[in-house]
């Protein structure tokens, strides 16, 4: 019978069995009732991908990014004529940005690369279609879910200062005062300048 | 009372018991078990924490086909659930319920009425499985078989024992005789028959003639709708009956604080605390192999219910 040393007294397996269940009897489930009762999710949950259009410049970075290409692109150049200029500018206007959500694996690369912010999670889940191709959201759709994106968590106080605030800094130090380097370290934040005010 | 309205009155209060008391310990089965594992269980029938979650089986099942196999011996097959059933309701009707004659039927034989009305459960094991042609019905049918012939004689043996100590047979009678210390004297005897009980109502850890991971269902393999849930009541009947003939012959029935107007709630209580072990057991142990199962009847339940029986009779011829 005893072929591992650890046994003790005989039945006391069977003795620790039945405490275990009865130990998990008394203790509170951990089932969520989730139709009935939404589920608390962590502020930053991953639920599906949000586009604030004004933000895009077809840089095309997150679809070049994207593991299983499901982001799908369109646009064309416009010129904008800006009074006083030598020439008429061009701009990217974006004529489509479907995300297909049936090929995406939420690995998040679209929304880190992105340079302008135009792409942000969204905690929203609640999205699944009776019907695969309804899960190719427009940038209607895409846009539509701006409105559930948290507002971004606070500025780090121990981090650096953002680029803007550095060269701002810097700017109002005069020419010759202080280099990005010298401003990196927080020391900006902890004792603000009196220039400086915001 | 006419006679004829005593009848009655007593046939419909065990009627209601009958159909009543399962439900009762099949509701608090999906929710104990469910919490020993950490879920809540049934929570939508019945509006409040599923209370209502056997009923609507219940209509499930009525609702369902009544299936036949081709090859089926139908007469026998449409015939065992019942059989599995019937023996059941005319155990409780043996089952003193409080002191003064809260009984049914006073039997003075009323042990060795209710001992081999449990031994007719292997003829609806048999039945089923000969009669369901399927080779898992037959296997588990076999199994069934010799499980249940091995584990009547602990649990006989360990009645027995229990029955010398009182002196009769009849179960009012046992109860009536029960003293307090006799937990501590009869202890062996209680744990062989409620483990032999268990075997017999083929409940687990010793589900080996189901065992659904390897047989299907066994011999309930082929039953559908009203049959198959002839079957589940049976196997919760079965939980009542254990759970009472434990409480009456060992737990002293009525015995408790004012045993002479609530001697009825102490009997249920005690039986439904037994039938919460039963499903404690489920919940808790894998289900024993087949040659483990045999050889904890006849290497510790029997020796055990032997050493017993000696016990009491010298105890009997000492004091």
């Amino acid at each position: 019978m005893s072929d591992d040393g650890e046994r003790g007294a005989p039945g006391k397996g069977l003795v620790q069995g039945l405490a275990v269940t009865l130990k998990t009897m008394t203790k509170r489930s951990i089932t969520q009732q989730y139709p009935d009762v939404e589920p608390d999710l962590p502020p930053r949950s991953r639920g599906v991908i949000a586009l604030l259009e004004e933000n895009c410049t077809v840089c095309m970075l997150c679809a070049r990014e994207c593991p299983d290409w499901c982001i799908y692109i369109d646009s064309h150049k416009e010129e904008v004529v800006v009074p006083g200029a030598a020439r008429a500018r061009q701009r990217n206007v974006l004529d489509r940005f479907d995300i297909d959500f049936s090929l995406c694996m939420y690995c998040g690369i679209c929304i880190e690369v992105c340079p302008f912010d135009a792409l942000h999670w969204s905690p929203e889940f609640e999205y699944s279609e009776t019907d695969i191709l309804s899960l190719l959201h427009d940038k209607s759709r895409l846009g539509d879910w701006m409105r559930t994106v948290p507002p971004p968590p606070a500025h780090d106080v121990l981090g650096e200062p953002s680029k803007e605030e550095a060269t701002a800094a810097r700017k109002a130090a005069g020419p010759g005062a202080a280099t990005a380097a010298k401003t990196a370290r927080p020391a900006v934040r902890r004792n603000p300048p009196p220039e400086q005010e915001r | 009372m006419p006679l004829w309205l005593d009848l009655t009155v007593r046939l419909v209060a065990v009627v209601a018991a009958f159909l009543l008391l399962p439900l009762v310990v099949g509701q608090a089965e999906h929710k104990v078990m469910a919490h020993m594992q950490g879920r809540v269980g049934p929570m939508y029938a019945g509006a409040y924490h599923g209370w209502a979650q056997l009923v609507a089986d219940g209509v499930k099942f009525v609702q369902k086909e009544d299936v036949a196999p081709h090859g089926a011996d139908r007469r026998v097959f449409r015939l065992a659930p019942l059989v599995a059933l019937f023996p059941y309701l005319l155990v409780l009707l043996a089952i003193p319920l409080g002191p003064g004659g809260l009984v049914a039927q006073t039997l003075d034989v009323g042990l060795f009425f209710v001992l081999a009305l449990l031994g007719v459960g292997v003829l609806a094991v048999l039945m089923s499985a000969w009669a369901s042609a399927n080779k898992y019905s037959l296997l588990g049918g076999l199994r069934g078989a010799a499980q249940l012939l091995a584990y009547e004689l602990p649990l006989v043996l360990s009645a027995a024992s229990v029955a010398a100590a009182a002196g009769t047979l009849s179960l009012p009678g046992i109860v009536e005789a029960w003293r307090p210390w006799w937990l501590l004297w009869q202890a062996p005897a209680a744990v062989v028959f409620f483990i032999a009980g268990l075997a017999e109502i083929r409940r687990p850890p010793f589900d080996m003639p189901i065992a659904d991971s390897e047989l299907v269902f066994g011999y309930m393999t082929e039953y559908t709708g009203l049959r198959f849930a002839f079957f589940l009541l049976a196997e919760y009947v079965g939980i009542i009956v254990i759970a009472a003939l434990t409480t009456v012959l060992f737990l002293g029935g009525w015995h408790g604080p004012f045993a002479d107007q609530l001697g009825w709630l102490w009997t249920l209580l005690k039986v439904f605390a037994v039938s919460f072990v039963i499903i404690w057991f489920r919940v808790s142990y894998p289900r024993l192999r087949e040659d483990q199962l045999q050889r904890v009847c006849w290497l510790v339940l029997v020796p055990v219910a032997l050493l017993q029986l000696a016990l009491t009779a010298i105890v009997k011829v000492v004091s």
